[in-house]
């Protein structure tokens, strides 16, 4: 059968399906099983009502279960046996021939590195797109256009961010854009002031402000939120720590110039023009989730501040940020997650050569080319790991509300 | 309060300024790709995209016609003249200034006339037409012009011919568009049916353990897709429906499911209590609430979480290599497509660039048509 036809086939008995599934299961029990007449008329439909919900919930639940429950648990079984020797448990051999593997923890640094720089770029550019967008006329038009990416799928972006980091030979045009522009610098004063001058503020600024950051967050009673607030802090500070230690290395570094440059195959910066590519699709769920919680600040604690004096500046980090918080923490971790999963965009763009592997692409790799199922589960266990505290974190919040 | 207008205004032409660029930062990459789509092979390797939007000046070789091909050399009041245009029919260029050698090529503009050894004269007009005349008969091949010429952007659909209607099974599109298609509505519509049902008995019915399944759909929100790849793919060979279309429709309809029945069921939550239980009051069944009022009620609900999954299934790559595509590559989707003539064709971005696009345009007349429910459903979707 054609695949077109199968799968209008599919639809009509998948929905058609479900939909006489729930019909002729709630006939089922309101006219066989407990039907609502007789002597026990009462105590059917008490029966019944009790029956009911689970009727509603069976397919989903069994969906859920057999796709994503049940997959957590057996991969924790796979990770501790070995396909080659008949499944048989193995311990902790896949975890230590992981360890071994040099690989493994290249993608471990390379998903930290992810992990701190994309959520706080785009959360960070999302704020300022929030914060800018609801300012002006023709906002609604800006936030759609920054919006645009979300549609974007990985591999779509990635094609888009090759053409960008694209190198052609000394000699001809470049058509990559960041080489057109790296070739634009020729080592003079403009290339000091934009090359050197410029990120050596910008690393002063982190430094000061993540230090600043920090110190607002290692304090406080303690309970579940200073320990994951602490948490954040130590990272602060090494963020700070990291940022002044380059400040020497901008002024000191020789830059080619004049040479055009295969972006991609250099260590370290093709990880943070990979995390671009990210950044850009994810600015834009930032400010639309921002901008909704900006818009629902009262006025009259800013018109307050105003009235008492503040500056702008002051109204954005005094009065709106901390009313903000919450709703900062929420993209914070959505952002997370979809980072501690990115596969598309290293796998479409480099494939984790030169040093660029993250752990969703590293186990992909294990799994289909180097066929070892064991790795690759254990792989996939340490991103489970990794999103732990949030899911943790996300059923202790909606259980609070729920109460 | 004046102080605080003047204060806003004198910002507000920062705020424009900064807004502009950011956008125009975010629109950038895109339209480098859509611009690159819609120019030749050599227009993307000569220059870069940005430059294709105004008019290039290029240093070229032209040359006359053969004086040896028949009807070429006229014979006119005892003057052998050659006439015709230096470039090829459809082109729009205009010449600022020639020349006949190669070391003099801005040695006349557009009207003079060159004086060439053996009493020969050249005269080139602006658009490229010249009279070339001999006082003899004159051989060999034609005469060479070095012209400085401009030539306004030039755009073709030619790339979007081959990706489309190439029949090429490497380059072309078509097929990995139905399949992607054929992946997409069933793997859409679906979950939604399913979630519907569990989102009202989260909702708006009272059993034990309610609170415990919505922290379980909760949990399983946020738990990582590649865990479920290797024992799924083993469910998948072990009970026979192995890789293929069904695989994947009941792969995205699990990893769905989480965030199908936390969306639906807030928004239900928030549905008024009384028309429910004035239905009950009425003697509607649950059946009955859910089909006539509450499924009615939900389409902003429905529709925000059907982009969503509609997005997320287009723009899917992992599922698909992992559930679907087998060794003989007959149901490859858009993404697979593009992701392999990265490897094979990483080169030719004329190829490369329309292929992404026509990828990308679907869920871009998605975003851009039903951007209000995408809005609402991020908003309702992440957890509070």
């Amino acid at each position: 059968m054609h695949p077109a036809l199968q799968g209008i086939a599919t639809i009509f008995l998948g929905v058609g399906g479900c939909l006489a599934y729930f019909y002729f299961s709630n006939q089922f029990i309101d006219k066989v099983l407990f039907p609502a007449k007789g002597v026990n008329a009462g105590r059917n439909i008490n029966r019944a009502n009790i029956v009911r919900p689970w009727l509603f919930l069976a397919p989903a639940l069994f969906a859920l279960s057999l796709y994503l429950a049940y997959p957590v648990f057996a991969t924790l079984w796979y990770s501790l046996t070995d396909r080659d020797k008949g499944d048989a448990f193995v311990g902790l051999a896949n975890y230590y021939q992981m360890m071994d593997d040099p690989k493994f923890w290249e993608a471990l640094k390379n998903n930290m590195l992810w992990l701190i720089i994309v959520p706080a770029a785009s959360t960070a550019f999302g704020l300022l797109a929030a914060q800018l967008t609801d300012r002006i006329g023709w906002g609604s038009i800006a936030k759609s256009m920054i919006f645009m990416p979300m549609a974007i799928s990985f591999v779509g972006a990635a094609v888009i961010f090759k053409l960008i980091y694209d190198t052609r030979p000394a000699d001809a045009n470049q058509i990559g854009v960041l080489n057109a522009v790296w070739m634009q610098f020729n080592g003079g004063v403009g290339s000091f002031i934009l090359l050197r001058a410029l990120p050596a503020v910008f690393l002063a600024f982190l430094t000061v402000g993540s230090l600043w950051l920090a110190t607002t967050m290692i304090k406080g009673v303690s309970s579940f939120t200073a320990v994951l607030r602490s948490l954040f802090g130590v990272v602060l500070v090494a963020v700070a720590v990291a940022s002044i230690g380059s400040v020497y290395g901008v002024f000191t570094a020789t830059l080619p110039y004049g040479k055009p440059q295969t972006w991609l195959t250099m260590p370290f910066w093709n990880s943070i023009l990979l995390m671009i590519v990210l950044i850009w699709i994810q600015t834009g769920f930032a400010m639309v989730i921002l901008s909704a919680a900006l818009r629902g600040i009262p006025e009259e604690t800013v018109e307050a501040a105003i009235v008492d004096g503040a500056n702008p500046f002051q109204v954005f980090f005094k009065i709106k940020m901390p009313q903000i918080a919450g709703t900062i923490v929420v993209v914070w971790t959505t952002i997370t997650l979809t980072v501690l999963k990115v596969f598309d965009i290293v796998f479409a763009m480099t494939n984790g050569q030169w040093e660029t592997q993250v752990l969703a692409n590293y186990m992909f790799d294990k799994l289909f080319r180097g066929n070892d199922w064991g790795v690759g589960s254990a792989a996939a266990i340490v991103i489970m790991l990794l999103v732990t505290p949030i899911l943790v974190w996300n059923v202790y919040n909606v259980r609070k509300e729920m109460r | 309060m004046s102080n605080i207008a003047g204060s806003k205004s004198s910002l507000q032409w920062v705020v424009h300024i900064s807004v502009a660029l950011l956008v125009m930062l975010w629109l950038f990459p895109t339209l480098g790709l859509f611009v690159s789509s819609f120019r030749t092979a050599d227009q993307i390797s000569t220059g870069g995209w940005w430059t294709s939007l105004f008019p290039a000046e290029q240093n070229l070789t032209l040359r006359s016609a053969d004086p040896d091909d028949a009807g070429a050399q006229m014979l006119i009041d005892g003057v052998y003249v050659v006439e015709g245009n230096l470039f090829s029919d459809g082109v729009d260029a205009t010449i600022s200034v020639w020349g006949t050698s190669s070391r003099a090529i801005d040695t006349y503009v557009p009207g003079d006339t060159a004086e060439m050894n053996d009493g020969e004269t050249i005269t080139v007009q602006v658009n490229g037409d010249y009279v070339w005349t001999g006082t003899q008969e004159m051989s060999g091949r034609g005469q060479r012009v070095f012209a400085t010429s401009t030539t306004p952007p030039e755009f073709t659909f030619k790339n979007y011919k081959t990706v489309l209607f190439g029949g090429n099974a490497t380059d072309g599109m078509t097929k990995a568009f139905f399949n992607t298609l054929t992946v997409t509505i069933p793997a859409t519509i679906i979950p939604i049916v399913i979630a519907a049902f569990a989102a009202y008995a989260l909702a708006w019915m009272d059993f034990p353990g309610r609170a415990l399944l919505v922290a379980f759909v909760v949990a399983l929100l946020v738990v990582p897709l590649q865990l479920a790849l290797i024992p799924l793919l083993r469910l998948h060979l072990g009970i026979g429906i192995g890789k293929g279309y069904l695989g994947v429709w009941l792969a995205h309809t699990g990893f769905g499911m989480p965030l199908a029945i936390y969306l639906l069921r807030n928004y239900m939550v928030g549905l008024p209590r009384d028309i429910i239980e004035n239905a009950k009051v009425d003697g509607a069944t649950d059946f009955q609430i859910f089909t006539k009022i509450i499924l009615p009620l939900s389409f902003p609900a429905l529709a925000s979480f059907a982009i969503f999954q509609f997005l997320w299934t287009w723009n899917d790559l992992l599922v698909a290599k992992v559930f679907l595509i087998d060794a003989t590559g007959q149901t490859t989707v858009m993404t697979n497509q593009i992701v392999e003539l990265l490897g094979t064709r990483g080169g030719n971005w004329e190829i490369l660039s329309t292929a992404a696009f026509v990828s990308i345009s679907v869920p871009l007349v998605v975003f851009f048509s039903m951007q209000k429910y995408l809005v609402r459903g991020l908003l309702a979707g992440s957890v509070k």
